[in-house]
């Protein structure tokens, strides 16, 4: 990053703080309208310096090489499809899962947010589905906290040499996981129980979602592991361009 | 077959079980999104809660989007990537085929 990048991060950041202390006294998608105004805004602003970071941070891979531009396509159409699959579960309630692993483990988690957004945008102004006064909220779950726990997890398995396939399983299931997390926290904190107060609340919204997402995890994970598959088969020049693989290391 | 392709289909007939499976185990479930068992805990924690926004289309419409519509949008989502995705995939195999020959 440059310094003028630099800066406009660092102003992103200014602001966020400022907005998010504001109603710190007092939040997989959020529906539209269920989250008081001063959480919208507040998440809005938690999201900003993330979302500038990742257009910086596009940029930048984008410059470096061009051809890096079919991999952020794809990561980008992944989480389309994903997202738009509503899949039965154990509790006999639908959900549906984020697509976000893939591009966080590819480009890293300030990439994805700005993918992840996109989508978001998409299905809260076509299908109604999420919302725009809850986009921040659900852009920090599912396009931020999610993948930054995948790329963590990921880069944590790759340090200890667990195998590539394992890595990404895990990486994508647990980041799907803790999207719900965040979404039931953020649910939790906007309002809290009578009795036992915010922690009660999110025990709560966690029951809802943590058993029908579990299935749907795996199932997001198991999808990952096999177009990283197909991908690191076919598209070797890509996944070298983006630092993916090691020149050396040959495939997997 | 290749030790990869072998673990392809193995995984994809686990995901098609995962999905499915649920389907036939829960009769007469109602598979309503979770997005809705959310906001119906809101209401449980709240008492009653009065949404204060709409959403834009339905603002629009004035009315909530048809269930068929709404499937279509989907649909067009879905395709959306599946369209990007194979088409790129598609190059990648191609090319691969082209360069080794």
């Amino acid at each position: 990053m440059n310094k003028k990048q630099q800066k406009a991060v660092k102003a992103s950041i200014a602001l966020a703080v400022l907005f998010a202390v504001a109603p710190a006294a007092n939040a997989m998608h959020i529906m539209e309208g269920y989250l008081p105004v001063g959480y919208c805004i507040a998440w809005g602003a938690v999201c900003l310096p993330f979302l500038v970071a990742g257009i910086f941070s596009m940029k930048k891979k984008l410059s470096e090489n061009r051809r890096s531009i079919t991999l952020l396509a794809m990561a980008g159409a992944f989480i389309f499809v994903i997202s738009s699959l509503k899949i039965p579960s154990v509790t006999g309630s639908c959900s549906h899962m984020t697509g976000t692993g893939l591009g966080a483990i590819l480009f890293g988690p300030a990439a994805t947010s700005i993918l992840g957004l996109i989508v978001l945008v998409f299905q809260a102004i076509l299908l109604a589905h999420g919302g725009l006064t809850t986009l921040g909220a659900n852009t920090f779950s599912m396009a931020i906290a999610g993948p930054l726990l995948s790329f963590g997890v990921f880069k944590f398995c790759d340090k200890l040499n667990v195998n590539r396939k394992v890595a990404i399983f895990l990486a994508v299931f647990l980041g799907d996981m803790f999207t719900y997390c965040v979404t039931s926290i953020q649910l939790a904190l906007a309002y809290p129980s009578e009795a036992g107060g915010a922690a009660a609340s999110a025990v709560k919204f966690l029951g809802v979602f943590a058993p029908t997402q579990l299935p749907l995890a795996v199932i997001e994970g198991i999808v990952t592991v096999l177009i990283m598959t197909a991908l690191s088969s076919y598209a070797k020049p890509e996944l070298k361009a983006i630092g993916f693989l090691k020149e050396a290391k040959g495939h997997e | 077959m290749s030790k990869n392709k072998k673990m392809t289909i193995v995984l994809l007939i686990l995901v098609v079980l995962i999905a499915i499976v649920p389907l036939f185990a829960l009769k007469g479930a109602e598979f309503g999104g979770s997005d809705d068992a959310g906001s119906e805990m809101v209401e449980e924690i709240t008492g009653e809660y009065e949404p204060w926004f709409e959403p834009v289309l339905e603002t629009v419409l004035g009315d909530e989007l048809p269930g068929e519509v709404e499937s279509l949008l989907f649909c067009i989502q879905t395709g959306i990537g599946v369209g990007v995705i194979a088409f790129l995939m598609g190059r990648f195999v191609e090319r691969k085929k082209w360069v080794e020959n």
